[in-house]
């Protein structure tokens, strides 16, 4: 029940973060990385002795490329970021390096990507039907599990809870990203779209669970008392799923945590995504889903009496 | 009871062989079974071409883009590579018309991409024609040097570009070309040790070579590669069969050069390069043992959770997530599944998410046991009322796998999407039938004691929850 009657303090606590991320989406806006904007990364380690970071640059902007960013890589290494270049300018790059670099100082290629600008661009297209389709299907799905669940609150507004719930967790993690770009460059990839998209299923599923409960012990009541104790229900079914909803998240954030912080370079901004997402969808489910149907109730019974 | 422990021992009997077969054929180094990792992982080349259709009519398209392929694939031999992957791919759903067709190109291991990309990238156009009513003669192209000479500007290569063209428009177009051949290789004749190159036409292209060599016969045949003559052999006869030969004073040398333009002058469609993604095999190997690591230290996290959480039910929980990796690991190797950085991601991520089913499974468990229902029916009954919320709650995440793999066309983002969905799958079978089966073979029809103390949760032992 401590949610329901409290659920004022759940609702600004959401909305606060939410307007926070709107302004650091309208401040910062993502960072997109190669994969959407084109262009190549080529990261090298040194064998020896690792050069500045600034002498690398100036290297390479004098081998003719522009759009130069240059990032520390490990202990030993660079990665170089630059417009879209071809396998042979590369090749000049690294002579260059090479021959600027103290002698016997080996530079080896651990990774050189290119991404066509079309491809970015189609990626950002993509990425958005994904989200929209997605969205889209889930909607339906909701309103179809719970269409025996009309009364008092009917099925779709289920569909929207979750909907709404869902929108607050993505925009938490974008929020937080481009925060994080802002701040500290942390570039997006296309497996940050990746991330988003698992963060739908994940906050969708944990919300259904929720809401599954509201529905069970819905089931058997008469009408009447449903839309008497309404709140009643929705506080029980919140104090009976509550254990489950923590210990699932964090069994997936232990994951996360190990996958993060052990997991290798490649999936780091992936996990951290997700690992936002996540937090962000156990809060929302709990705290923001389930209380948001009593509001939907109550409006409706305002409207009711107001007719009457 | 027995019933259900029998189940149990045959359920752990299935698991132990399948922890079996990926063990053994991982040790088997000869195994067809062997894990397949991704180039992120291994360390190689993807490359990503688009396929420009826009001149070929749409019931053809297939036709080309498969014989693109198998052009590509012998380019590629040349080379070496060990089990290079040359696939056709189609954009994903929603993708622009122009962006449609795409050929990846794998190269394992090859991390120095220069030569691959200048052999594939060539897209020599080649060309048969025949001698036309007015044959090429030297004058003419000695009155077009004049020309040029009188204007003042001579320049060497202009005029040499001038010749060739005159030389080109020499001949008439018949129509067959690098569309229709299928492929050119080195023979040598048995007679003397002069190399011939050997032109091996499909259905198409040998209709059309016995009608053109029916109707030029004595006349000059010429092969042009990007307008540019290589050889004018003279028609002797009809040819029928659709394999023709090229008969020259050449060294076996230049007829392998031939030989080889002419394969590379087949190529059906001009490809763009629009990809291109190189990593060393350090880094991959890094990769892929920080990808292991994280994997075993996620497993290991989650077990010491479960049993301090869930005591009983917790171990079987461990059983049952066991039994899932187990099924998992076959499955990729079956399948198979190549893994990338993105796949073993999604494997750790569908680990955490498998834990959920048994998690709202023994916490109805314990509702149940909490209203004095024995052990035996708080275990069906449990997993009735936690049946519906794992159905509907996994289908949400099985349905964001299917979009995700139905739009993207990246196999990053597919590996990912496969794995995670197989993973939401498969957790939902183990958790629903081996963790049920395991719970009712263990559990009594008693309503307190040890056991039931011991299908609680929580830290304290002394009392039950409410």
């Amino acid at each position: 029940m401590f949610i329901v009657n409290h659920r004022k303090i759940f609702f600004s606590i959401s909305a606060i973060l939410v307007a926070l991320s709107l302004f650091s989406i309208f401040n910062f806006g993502l960072k997109l990385g190669v994969d959407f904007t084109g262009g190549s990364i080529l990261e090298i380690t040194y064998k020896n002795s690792i050069p500045e970071q600034g002498e690398v640059l100036k290297t390479v902007e004098s081998s003719g490329v522009e759009q130069v960013v240059v990032r520390q890589a490990g202990e030993d290494g660079y990665i170089i970021k630059t417009e879209v270049i071809t396998d042979a300018q590369k090749n000049i790059i690294l002579e260059n390096l090479t021959s600027e670099s103290l002698e016997s100082n080996e530079i080896s290629v651990e990774r050189f990507n290119t991404v066509g600008p079309t491809l970015g661009d189609e990626l950002k297209t993509k990425a958005s039907i994904a989200l929209v389709v997605l969205i889209i299907v889930i909607i339906f799905f909701i309103a179809y599990t719970f269409r025996h669940v009309s009364k008092p609150v009917s099925s779709w507004k289920y569909g929207f809870t979750a909907i709404i719930a869902l929108i607050h967790d993505v925009l938490i993690t974008l929020g937080v990203f481009t925060f994080l770009g802002g701040v500290y460059g942390i570039e997006i990839d296309t497996l940050f779209v990746t991330a988003l998209l698992v963060i739908l299923g994940y906050s969708i599923n944990d919300t259904i669970v929720v809401l599954d409960r509201v529905r069970e012990n819905l089931r058997d009541q008469k009408d009447e008392v449903k839309e008497k104790n309404f709140d009643t229900f929705v506080g029980r079914s919140l104090n009976e799923t509550f254990s489950r909803s923590i210990n699932t998240s964090i069994t997936t954030l232990l994951a996360l945590l190990a996958l993060y912080f052990i997991g290798g370079i490649a999936t780091q901004t992936f996990a951290l995504a997700l690992i936002i997402g996540v937090i962000a969808g156990s809060y929302s489910s709990l705290f923001l889903a389930a209380p948001l149907l009593v509001v939907f109730k109550n409006k409706q019974k305002a409207k009711k009496e107001v007719d009457a | 009871m027995l019933k259900t422990r029998i189940s149990a021992l045959i359920i752990l009997t299935l698991g132990l062989l399948f922890g079996f077969f990926v063990f053994s054929s991982e040790n088997n180094t000869e195994s067809s079974f062997a894990f397949k990792y991704g180039l992120d992982l291994d360390g190689g080349t993807h490359l990503t071409y688009r396929a420009d259709v826009s001149e070929v009519a749409s019931e053809d398209i297939n036709n080309s883009l498969d014989s693109l392929r198998r052009t590509i694939e012998r380019r590629i031999n040349v080379f070496g590579v060990s089990e290079p992957i040359i696939q056709i791919e189609k954009g994903g759903a929603f993708s622009s018309e122009e962006d449609q067709h795409r050929l990846i190109v794998e190269l394992p291991g090859v991390t120095d991409v220069s030569e691959a990309i200048d052999a594939i990238g060539k897209t020599p156009v080649l060309e048969f024609r025949v001698e036309g009513d007015e044959p090429f003669s030297f004058e003419q192209s000695v009155s077009i040097s004049d020309d040029e000479s009188e204007e003042g500007a001579i320049d060497l290569s202009i005029q040499a570009e001038d010749l060739a063209n005159q030389i080109y428009n020499s001949f008439k177009p018949t129509g067959l070309g690098g569309g229709q051949l299928d492929r050119a290789s080195v023979v040598f004749g048995n007679l003397n040790s002069e190399a011939t190159v050997s032109l091996d036409f499909n259905k198409e292209g040998s209709d059309l070579l016995a009608e053109v060599t029916k109707n030029n016969v004595g006349k000059v045949m010429a092969i042009f590669i990007d307008k540019n003559l290589i050889q004018s052999p003279v028609i002797r006869q009809e040819i029928n069969g659709g394999v023709a030969q090229i008969t020259g004073s050449f060294t076996p040398e230049e007829a392998r050069q031939l030989a080889q333009d002419l394969n590379f002058g087949a190529l059906p469609l001009p490809i763009e390069l629009i990809e291109t993604q190189t990593i060393g095999a350090s880094l991959g190997h890094d990769t892929l043992n920080s990808g292991v690591r994280a994997l075993v230290y996620a497993f290991t996290i989650v077990f010491i959770f479960l049993i301090i959480w869930y005591r009983l039910p917790g171990l079987i929980a461990i059983i049952s997530l066991i039994l899932y990796i187990a099924i998992m690991l076959a499955l990729f190797k079956v399948i198979p599944v190549t893994l990338t950085s993105s796949g073993l991601a999604g494997f750790i991520l569908s680990l955490g998410m498998a834990v959920d089913a048994n998690i709202l499974i023994f916490e109805r468990i314990k509702e149940e046991i909490s209203h004095n229902h024995s052990l035996n029916d708080s275990v069906r009954e449990g997993f009735k009322r936690a049946w519906l919320p794992i159905r509907d709650g996994n289908m949400s995440s099985i349905i964001s796998a299917i979009v995700l793999f139905w739009l993207s066309d990246t196999s990053l983002i597919k590996g990912f999407a496969l794995v995670f969905g197989l993973g939401v799958l498969i957790s939902m079978l183990t958790a629903v039938a081996v963790s049920r089966t395991f719970l009712l073979a263990i559990s009594n029809n008693k309503k307190e004691g040890v056991l039931v103390k011991l299908f609680g949760s929580g830290l304290n032992f002394s009392k039950e929850e409410k």
